[in-house]
């Protein structure tokens, strides 16, 4: 509600009451429907999946310390993106293009993790990965380098420190099929997320099929990082941040984690977007904030946790 | 009628480095053979091929006389426990969940566990009695406790072979016995048991049959007294060692090194 009232066009509540119930229109309508209202879904939207993505990676690999980032996933997007911006392609097409670049980084380390047999499968997996985002990273900087430095280098960075600001609906309709195509597997597969954390060997003597489930759940969790980082940017530490204090509060039970992980992540992304759109004069990138705001809350927990990782 | 578990012509280990072959066994419902052998000997490497984890390179491995090698992990899990050697994970789940995992075999992977999953996973608490420790904190309980568990989460998949790795590893003295006197029931209730050990007493104490795995090749098989010799562990351990009964009718190996007189 606040979120929606408060902005460069404040609107009072009984003028969003007016809205809201049909019997307002003009300005106030325009700036909720139209600017705010997608805004506001897409926070939340971005924030759930990120959060998702996150719990789901870090039950599968077992390490409460890893995110989205670590399959390449986000720097495989950021690449597409900046490239979609260096050829001059419409916003559409941009986040086309970097879907199918965060998309491609995963084959990409998933492949090479496959290929490279004979060693601890996990381990493989978050090497390649930490590779391929180095090389993709690369990319990314080749791309600045060559970029035009009055248009598009300004238009690059902003984009990688991630923003929601140019949100509108037709993104919103881009970004609610993939994340909700990634969450259903994973919500259907609660229980074996579960048994995924004893590792691969335990949990094949447990009866799970190991490998089509991995693959299963990294597809999934993949497709809606990829999604929100297209319409986004990269926006660090929530999806490392958020879904371990959902286990702090909720333990490791994955038909508990995933829901309190959504509803917090949603929460989390959606406060930080409105504080970076009404704090400073101009709009705060969103991955400067929650990375401000990450790296304490981090360091607090790593503080607190005295026992092994909850 | 064929064997609970048979194992013929094993040859184990991973692609072009073989660790051991010409394994042949077999085990009866209601049996408990006792595995001994020095440490990297292959104990482990041979319990993952049994169970299905790794290939086998040669030879196949049975149960109730049908080769599982094609069956899926859950039709293994069905018939095949395995307690691993420090087991559960590192995150903080409650015991109860952790035994719950075991039914995963029993249901589809989207299916949330059924009321008689529950049960199961509460009577496998009961069996071990350690149903006061359900509530509890994975991290937070001690490493007895914790195999106890594990043994209650095998229970739990109602499997016919119950397969344990150094049940009694990193436990101290009475948790050993505990953990061996379970490991006596489960084969008194008529599951065929195959666990390893570096204990010899442990063996003289529970198994009815004992092999020794020396240099990839189960050396010797029998009853513990026809296994366990002085010319046995002389040769297996490189130990020399007197077999010394005890009333009761059991045995200890005492290394004649100990033995200051």
């Amino acid at each position: 509600m606040l979120a929606l009232e408060v902005g460069a066009y404040p609107v009072t509540p009984g003028e969003l009451w007016n809205v809201l119930t049909g019997r307002a229109h003009g300005t106030a309508a325009t700036v909720i429907y139209a600017i705010r209202g997608p805004r506001i879904l897409g926070a939340m939207l971005v924030g759930a999946a990120l959060s998702a993505a996150g719990a789901s990676y870090q039950s599968l690999f077992r390490n409460p310390l890893v995110s989205p980032d670590i399959l390449g996933v986000s720097s495989g997007a950021a690449l597409g993106a900046v490239l979609g911006i260096l050829l001059g392609l419409s916003v559409g097409a941009i986040e086309g293009v970097s879907f199918a670049g965060g998309l491609l980084a995963m084959a990409l380390v998933y492949g090479v993790a496959v290929a490279i047999r004979g060693h601890d499968p996990v381990l493989v997996l978050v090497l390649s990965g930490v590779v391929i985002g180095a090389l993709m990273g690369s990319g990314v900087a080749l791309v600045k380098f060559l970029a035009d430095p009055e248009n598009q280098l300004p238009a690059i960075t902003f984009w990688l420190l991630g923003s929601l600001a140019s949100f509108t609906r037709a993104d919103l309709m881009a970004l609610a099929p993939p994340v909700l195509l990634g969450l259903v597997p994973l919500a259907l597969l609660r229980w074996r997320l579960d048994v995924m954390t004893m590792g691969d060997e335990e949990a094949r003597a447990l009866g799970v099929e190991v490998a089509a489930l991995r693959l299963g759940i990294i597809a999934a969790a993949t497709l809606m990082t990829a999604a929100a980082v297209s319409v986004s940017g990269v926006i660090g530490w929530i999806g490392l941040l958020v879904p371990h204090l959902a286990r702090l509060v909720v333990g490791p039970a994955f038909r508990r984690l995933l829901p309190l992980a959504i509803v917090l992540g949603a929460a989390f992304l959606l406060a930080v977007d409105t504080l970076a759109r009404t704090a400073g004069g101009v709009e705060v990138p969103l991955g400067v904030l929650t990375a401000v705001l990450g790296t304490p809350l981090f360091l607090w927990l790593m503080a607190a946790s005295r026992r092994a990782w909850p | 009628m064929s064997a609970r578990l048979a194992v013929a012509g094993l040859s184990f280990g991973y692609p072009g480095r073989a660790v051991g072959s010409h394994v042949t066994f077999a085990l009866e419902a209601g049996e408990i053979l006792c595995l001994l052998g020095p440490n990297g000997g292959g104990k482990t490497t041979l319990f993952r091929t049994i169970l299905g984890l790794i290939p086998a390179l040669t030879g196949a491995v049975a149960v109730d006389g049908a080769d599982i090698s094609h069956w899926s992990a859950r039709r293994r899990a069905r018939a095949m426990g395995y307690v691993p050697q420090s087991g559960g994970g590192s995150f903080a789940f409650t015991v109860r969940e952790i035994v719950l995992m075991g039914r995963s075999a029993h249901r589809g992977a989207f299916a949330p566990p059924a009321p008689e999953d529950y049960d199961a996973a509460e009577t496998a608490l009961e069996t071990l009695g350690i149903r006061h420790l359900g509530g509890r904190d994975w991290l937070r309980i001690s490493g007895g406790e914790r195999q106890l568990a594990l043994i209650a989460r095998a229970l739990a998949q109602e499997p016919q072979v119950m397969v344990l790795d150094e049940p009694t590893a990193n436990l101290d003295f009475g948790n050993q016995v505990r953990v061996m006197d379970e490991v006596r029931r489960l084969g008194a209730s008529g599951l065929a048991v195959l666990f390893s050990t570096h204990h010899p007493e442990q063996a003289f104490a529970c198994a009815h049959r004992v092999a020794m795995l020396h240099e990839g090749r189960l050396a010797e098989i029998g009853t513990p007294a026809s296994v366990i010799t002085e010319a046995a562990m002389k040769r297996v351990y490189g130990l020399e060692v007197e077999v010394v009964p005890v009333p009761g009718g059991m045995s200890v190996c005492l290394p004649r090194s100990w033995r200051t007189s």
